[in-house]
């Protein structure tokens, strides 16, 4: 499952999605949306995709990760549209034999996601607003 | 002489997303294009209107591939302008 949504993500499909009998570990990674980010206080979040080819690509993301960890499946949606905080913008989930290599494949999708993905993220704050992309996120921890 | 051989038009979709999209002003553009172009003449072109293409590059995807600046373009093609994406640690 690899999916583009404009409302609440379901976290327990995507569990549904990856679990099978011969696992022992299924990671749910989920990215929530944050009050701080920069030393500004954020009012909501606003995603945009490019849906077409962002479901590609994280079905490409999903091949990487089983070509270097013998995982057993790989779900992940990410959501559109504004999202307050708290709120969840991005659920991965991993399924493997053990919990070794699903911790270690999940954080690898993760920053795979963040990085290739058509997917942008907008700040709004009280008295603005801003694109986020890695020009603006270099500084940021 | 056949109408190959003397450099007929093509036209692309463009889909502009995010910063690019506001710069824009609007999510799709079709754009006429001569024989042969490749993508940066398309983005040489389309930054003459909207200088962000250049103030914060990005990447291309053709048909939902990343490609290069040589990469020609065909008839048809739908060419996405992809400003940094999200980010976020």
């Amino acid at each position: 499952m690899f999916k583009i949504v404009d409302g609440p993500i379901d976290e327990l499909a995507l569990e549904d999605d990856v679990r099978t009998d011969a696992d022992g570990a299924v990671i749910i990674f989920r990215g929530v949306a944050r009050r701080q980010s920069r030393g500004r206080e954020v009012v909501h979040l606003e995603y945009e995709a490019y849906p077409e080819m962002a479901e590609k690509v994280m079905a490409q993301i999903g091949d990487e990760m089983k070509t270097r960890w013998p995982i057993t499946r790989v779900a992940m949606v990410h959501r559109t549209g504004v999202l307050e905080i708290g709120q969840a913008s991005v659920v991965i989930a991993v399924s493997a034999p053990h919990r070794g290599e699903a911790f270690a494949a999940t954080r690898y999708a993760i920053d795979r996601l963040k990085e290739i993905v058509p997917i942008w993220k907008k700040e709004v704050w009280s008295d603005g607003s801003q694109w986020i992309g890695w020009e603006n996120e270099a500084h940021t921890h | 002489m056949s109408e190959t051989a003397s450099h007929p038009n093509i036209c692309v979709h463009v889909r502009l997303f995010a910063s690019y999209r506001e710069a824009a002003g609007t999510s799709r553009l079709d754009t006429p294009l001569r024989s042969g172009a490749r993508v940066r003449d398309l983005m040489a072109l389309l930054a003459a209107d909207i200088p962000a293409l250049t103030r914060a590059p990005g990447l291309v995807a053709v048909n939902h591939t990343y490609v290069n600046p040589e990469t020609e373009l065909h008839d048809g093609d739908e060419v996405a302008l992809i400003p940094p994406v999200s980010g976020g640690r």
